[in-house]
């Protein structure tokens, strides 16, 4: 009998790794857990791929019949698809597995919300100097227009003092929509950077880092990691994030990261007092006007010789066929991540050259997540990318010289 | 304390978008695949029981797969089946009912209403 695999099935959930503010789960919520992430590996390998064969046999011909042309843009082609039978059962599955997890989590945490909080406190108390909150600081515009990532509250809701539960909800969860593809503590993409970093810049030795957007510090603890003399600061303006981030370092015995509540923006550090800035799947989540801001801010921090760097997905750039566009803009209207579109529209060229950087100096490369997931796991059959996904990435940046 | 159950299953802010061109087939299949993820839910669970049963030695998996009910088991089995298919099919039994029975059996609420409400 031929035994080679012909599917590739997500890790189960018992894979991930617990740490020390990590929720507990049951049986039942792990089974569900695992039903979610085999619908979005069956979405993202059999019922995706299908949306293409729609685009080809059927929506193309009839926009040609009716038109006489062929079709011009990613709107153009947006609006075409919206009538294609295939296309919404996929949207409307692909919407229905983004609640459906959202529900699973916030149902495993909110009910041990409280004790969470607790367990949290208790870490934090153990290195009080680094975690710095401050409630003063303004929630910016971008992330008070809606939930991102179809989150109810967002990152910042807290349901009671000292809540954890939207840092908690999050960390469990992106095993989940990733099918454990950013491994057993989901830092693949931080893990990938410091490895790129150490790797192509060998003499680079940055002593203070800092992470823009660290959410609960999953890819902020990877650059602590690889540089144990460096101080690394994470800043977000999450209040349970950063809660239940810091607790998280302290569990894992990382001392050398510090946790900060500021606005990207206007952070109020002092000018030219990092080696390195940067951002992790953090600007799409941003704004047009703010993205600039942040930039600038950016340059402002940066010491001469100081590298910035900037994991986010492909840029849409006249070469990206506008099938591929149209299918990875997906996330930005039906899972809440509205900027999605234009910053991938964006010429990260032109808006670093704005904040002051200069073209010999900005790098760009591809990055794939490090994953530390074993046994059958392990890509075996031949797979399509998960358009928005697929735990492969586009970093941009440059040298401030 | 927090009502976990009703913030569990909150909305998110933002316009929810419907695919479909009658949203009440969306709003059935959302249903259907909650449903369905209870469902592979208690299979995994029994799966454990199953697993965990065989390792102390109480069954076999394999006689699950040969198990051959008596014949009064089967009955209560297959009553099980009707009963539980009548129930998850009762909407198609009861506009079959809707069509079989007299007009007055069928009368609008708000015409009984009305008719009810006359001085």
């Amino acid at each position: 009998m031929n035994t080679t695999p012909i599917i590739n099935l997500p890790p189960v959930y018992n894979k991930i790794q617990q740490h020390g503010v990590f929720p507990e789960l049951t049986h039942d919520e792990i089974a569900r857990y695992n039903f979610i992430a085999s619908l979005n590996k069956h979405l993202a390998t059999v019922v995706s791929p299908a949306n293409k064969v729609a685009y080809e046999k059927r929506v193309k011909p009839r926009f040609r019949m009716e038109k006489g042309r062929e079709i011009q843009n990613r709107a153009e082609l947006k609006e075409a698809m919206k009538k294609d039978p295939q296309y919404q059962t996929w949207s409307a599955l692909r919407r229905c597995t983004m609640e459906m997890r959202q529900q699973a989590g916030r149902s495993i945490v909110l009910r041990q919300a409280h004790r969470l909080a607790e367990r949290a406190q208790k870490f934090n108390e153990q290195s009080k100097d680094s975690l710095v909150l401050n409630p003063n600081v303004k929630v910016p515009h971008y992330l008070t227009i809606m939930d991102n990532h179809c989150m109810p509250g967002s990152y910042h809701t807290e349901l009671f003092k000292g809540d954890v539960s939207a840092a908690a909800n999050y960390d469990t969860g992106l095993f989940v929509t990733t099918a454990g593809g950013l491994g057993k503590l989901t830092d693949g993409g931080g893990k990938a950077l410091a490895v790129h970093v150490k790797t192509h810049f060998p003499h680079f030795n940055p002593k203070r880092i800092l992470d823009i957007g660290c959410g609960l510090g999953h890819n902020t603890l990877p650059l602590a990691i690889a540089f144990p003399e460096a101080e690394v600061i994470g800043i977000d303006v999450g209040a349970p994030m950063l809660r239940y981030g810091h607790a998280r370092a302290v569990a894992l015995g990382i001392k050398n990261v510090k946790f900060m509540q500021l606005d990207a923006q206007f952070t109020g550090f002092e000018s030219e007092s990092f080696d390195w800035i940067q951002t992790t799947m953090f600007l799409h989540e941003t704004s047009q006007k703010a993205i600039y801001g942040i930039m600038n801010e950016i340059y402002r921090m940066l010491k001469p010789n100081g590298l910035t760097l900037h994991i986010e997905q492909p840029q849409y750039t006249p070469e990206m066929d506008i099938y591929e566009q149209f299918i990875r803009d997906w996330d930005a209207y039906y899972n809440n991540e509205p900027f999605w579109s234009k910053m991938h529209d964006i010429d990260v060229k032109e808006l670093m050259q704005t904040a002051g950087f200069k073209v010999e100096n900005m790098l760009q490369f591809g990055a794939r997540a490090i994953n530390d997931n074993e046994d059958f796991t392990k890509p075996k059959a031949p797979e399509v990318e998960d358009h928005g996904r697929s735990a492969v990435w586009n970093v941009f940046g440059a040298w401030k010289i | 304390m927090i009502n976990d159950i009703l913030l569990s299953n909150n909305k998110s802010k933002g316009k929810r978008p419907y695919f479909m061109e009658d949203p009440a087939v969306e709003r059935v299949m959302n249903i259907t695949m909650a449903v369905a993820t209870e469902l592979a839910v208690t299979h995994e669970r029994l799966d454990t029981i199953e697993r965990l049963l065989e390792k102390k030695g109480l069954i076999l998996r394999e006689e699950i797969e040969k198990f051959e009910p008596t014949p009064e088991q089967a009955e209560q089995r297959q009553h099980w089946h009707a009963t539980y298919i009548a129930r998850i099919l009762r909407i198609v039994q009861q506009e079959l009912e809707a069509l079989q029975q007299a007009p007055e059996n069928n009368r609008d609420l708000e015409e009984i209403a009305e008719e009810l409400g006359v001085s």
